[in-house]
């Protein structure tokens, strides 16, 4: 029973939440692993894009709540979601064509396409503050809890309970579906080949016959579905706040690199080693070993490996030991 | 003469707009932007030589910043007494068992042959020694933050002269520039900034929570100045006298003597706020004439010249027997090291070190857009861009509510859209950096003042 009791206590405070977690870095991952195998460039304004969407995504919600439409135990962000996608893909092509297609056609280097997007990293953050301010925001409704944990307690009679919260199952859910439509559209697809030929080899892409320009402007689109589907469920599971999306950069840009920059599955595994290694290593075992140990030695203090400050400082070592012993990512990226 | 006629002009714009403010807002406002700007200046000069001189990115300027922010405290705060006695042994023991642990590593490294059993051993020797660190520490830190909590909580410095803290920020920078440089220079461009940003993360994230040292969040305030207080100021006779003497067409005017009393006294209040800023202001403009001419010196050296032979084809300059590697080591810890002594300089000036505010936004990106836009390789050109930019950050506030008002001058004061816009005025700034970074770098990519090489 106690045996029991330790493995729900993992679930609950780690697996699960890491998961979710993990899956949405692994969106962001995989937007920033896309940019950089085909426009080949460190893409800063990563955060403020999902922060963006993620805004759009509100006002929908906003917009539906006020005139009666919701999903009742789902939450209304659902049906604003595909809304603000078509409103997130405009905006990213309107920025494609105004800011970085020129440094493009004229083959600036990275470096100077880094430097514009931190420019458009300032605009976009200044737009978001503008139009929804800097305030921490909830626009979750419906149903909270799919298992409260108290009812699995009183179900199967355990001491330890397992929460399973609405938000953590749909960002799961909407994953696994995005990522395998995603997956199925690069390696089945025939625009999906010759973007992965563009970004292997630019010059014999384009010898192939391949547009360029379509490429480009396919790669915008689906960096604008995952920044808006990464930014909401973001926002749905903990709460939408400018500053905090700004934040969220560091490790999705860790999880890239960790996986194998360019590789978009490389990205997508990153998420999680980069989610489980913060709440692994952060995580106070003490009620852990109680269950596990016999009485006499459980342990007296919390058997906390890092405090939980040190949270982004632990996937920032992950990605430094990375850089330094295996620089093409665990699962085999570009060399940088 | 002829040839520096543009930077002569962009400067005398620039302090047209400082004084113009001074004339329209206050002088007290004018003087603080103009040492924040004089602070920008030497952070950008760190980040030029870096950028400019050798193509080095490097996105941990906040990291250098807070480490100089850091010197300051150690430096000028009285040591705590009781904090030492209570804790001081746990934490001299940790600091033994580091160096034993690095010399550990040393020796290791020297000695075997490169294997998978030294790189365990290493591993080993590190997870083994950051426990037992742990271990030593945790009695320690408990007892020094259980000192007076409210008012320390942490070890104390060494109540030495805020100003020695200049050269001991620039130390300590450099200390880390020579870690994170070895850790990282060896990687391509964009993963430098990347690898640099998250480096600098950690650092902020170590100052924030380490409270033993630097009392963390819970911030460090009335630091000592190098200059004189406003309140002693208001009370010294001769200071008094000054006052009356420089305003003295103005008192002239009043006949009333108890008037003319009050006047005088919130002259002398408002005097005493100027005189300290101009205090700072001298003892900022002495550091940035000093670091001038020496980069300036530098840069046209026999050394500056293969640094830029460096960054403009670093493989024929290898060729040449130039050593990129260390090269690159040194101008990384060089220029970082400045960036320490404008974080020194910086919570010197505020009195306090706030580790929540260092922000990646104000510290490090900031910086950079200051160097692009001022004009990257020229060190006038990244000094102008200092001012220019800290002066737009500031300003950008006054600017956009003017527009605002100006463009819906039509529409009345309760319009929803209205006021919602008036009540974003703040982040108009962030707007304004971005489309100057955008417009620079698309219409005059080398900066307001492009780099020139002269040949002589």
């Amino acid at each position: 029973m106690d045996f029991l009791n330790a493995i729900i206590l993992l679930l609950n405070y780690i697996f699960v939440p890491a998961l979710a977690y993990g899956s949405q870095l692994a969106l962001g991952a995989i937007f920033v692993t896309l940019i950089y195998g085909i426009l080949r460039f460190a893409n800063f304004a990563t955060g403020d894009m999902m922060s963006f969407g993620t805004m759009v995504t509100i006002l929908f919600t906003w917009y539906f709540q006020s005139i009666g439409i919701t999903l009742g135990v789902l939450p209304t962000a659902l049906i604003a979601i595909p809304f603000a996608i078509l409103f997130m893909i405009i905006y990213m092509l309107f920025i494609d064509k105004f800011v970085f297609k020129y440094y493009r056609v004229n083959k600036s280097p990275p470096v100077q396409l880094a430097m514009v997007s931190i420019g458009v990293m300032f605009v976009t953050q200044a737009v978001v503050r503008i139009i929804i301010g800097p305030s921490d925001r909830r626009f979750f409704d419906g149903e909270k809890f799919i298992i409260k944990a108290r009812e699995f307690k009183e179900m199967t009679g355990l001491n330890e309970g397992l929460a399973l919260k609405s938000t953590q199952v749909i960002t799961i859910f909407v994953t696994i579906v995005l990522v395998s439509l995603l997956f199925w559209f690069l390696n089945k697809t025939k625009t999906g080949k010759s973007m992965k030929a563009y970004s292997d080899n630019e010059d014999l892409a384009l010898l192939s016959g391949i547009d360029p320009k379509k490429i480009v402007m396919i790669t915008w689109i689906i960096a604008g579905i995952l920044a808006t589907i990464g930014g909401a469920l973001y926002g749905l599971d903990k709460s939408f706040k400018p500053f905090t999306y700004f934040n969220n950069m560091l490790p999705i840009f860790a999880a890239a690199i960790v996986g194998g920059i360019g590789n978009p599955f490389g990205a997508f595994l990153g998420g999680y080693v980069i989610a489980f290694s913060e709440i692994l290593l952060t995580y106070a075992y003490k009620k852990f070993f109680m269950y596990i140990l016999p009485e006499s030695m459980a342990p007296e203090s919390l058997v906390q490996l890092l405090s939980t400050d040190y949270k982004f400082a632990v996937s920032f070592s992950i990605l430094v030991i990375v850089l330094l012993y295996r620089p093409s990512g665990i699962f085999k990226g570009k060399v940088l | 003469m002829r040839k520096n006629l543009n930077v002569i002009a962009a400067y005398s714009i620039m302090m047209g707009l400082i004084i113009l403010v001074g004339i329209f807002q206050s002088w007290n406002v004018a003087l603080s932007i103009f040492n924040l700007c004089l602070i920008s200046a030497v952070m950008t000069m760190g980040a030029n030589i870096q950028w400019g001189y050798a193509g080095l990115i490097n996105f941990g300027i906040m990291g250098y910043t807070a480490l100089g922010g850091l010197a300051a405290v150690l430096i000028s705060v009285d040591p705590v007494q009781e904090a030492w006695r209570a804790g001081g042994f746990d934490i001299l023991m940790c600091l033994w068992l580091i160096i034993v642990m690095v010399l550990a590593i040393r020796f290791i490294l020297k000695h075997f042959e490169k294997s998978k059993l030294r790189t365990y051993g290493i591993a080993a020797i590190i997870v083994s020694g950051i426990i037992i660190i742990r271990v030593t520490a945790e009695p320690g830190i408990e007892a020094i933050e259980g000192v007076n909590p409210a008012k320390t909580g942490f070890l104390g410095g060494f109540g030495l002269p805020i100003i020695f803290s200049w050269i001991v920020g620039a130390f300590f920078a450099g200390g880390l520039a020579f870690i994170v440089g070895k850790v990282a220079l060896g990687l391509r461009a964009d993963y430098l900034a990347i690898a640099t940003l998250l480096i600098s993360e950690i650092v902020i994230a170590i100052i924030k929570h380490e409270d033993w040292l630097t009392r963390g969040v819970k911030n460090v305030i009335g630091l000592k100045r190098p200059a004189p207080y406003e309140v002693d100021l208001q009370t010294t006779e001769w200071f008094i006298n000054l006052v009356e003497r420089f305003n003295s067409g103005k008192l002239a005017l009043i006949s009333n003597l108890a008037d003319r009393q009050t006047i005088l006294n919130q002259m002398v209040i408002e005097g005493s706020s100027i005189f300290v800023k101009l205090c700072y202001s001298g003892l900022f403009l002495i550091i940035v004439i000093i670091l001038l001419i020496l980069t300036q010196k530098a840069l046209y050296s026999p050394w500056g010249r293969m640094m830029r032979a460096i960054r403009d084809n670093e493989e024929a300059a290898n060729a040449m027997g130039k050593n990129v590697v260390k090269q690159h080591l040194l101008i990384f810890i060089l220029g970082s090291a400045i960036v320490g002594i404008a974080g020194a300089m910086l919570v010197t000036q505020d009195g306090l070190f706030t580790p929540g505010s260092y922000r990646p936004m104000r510290y490090t990106f900031l910086i950079w857009v200051m160097v692009i836009v001022g004009g990257s390789g020229n060190n006038f050109g990244a000094i102008l861009g200092g001012f220019v930019v800290w002066f737009l950050w500031i300003e950008a506030a006054p600017i956009a509510l003017f527009l605002i008002n100006f463009f819906t001058a039509g529409i009345p004061e309760t319009n929803a859209l209205k006021a919602h816009l008036i009540e974003s005025v703040p982040y108009f700034r962030f707007l304004m950096m971005g489309l100057g970074l955008l417009l620079i770098m698309r219409f005059r990519p080398k900066g307001i003042l492009p780099e020139k090489i002269e040949i002589k």
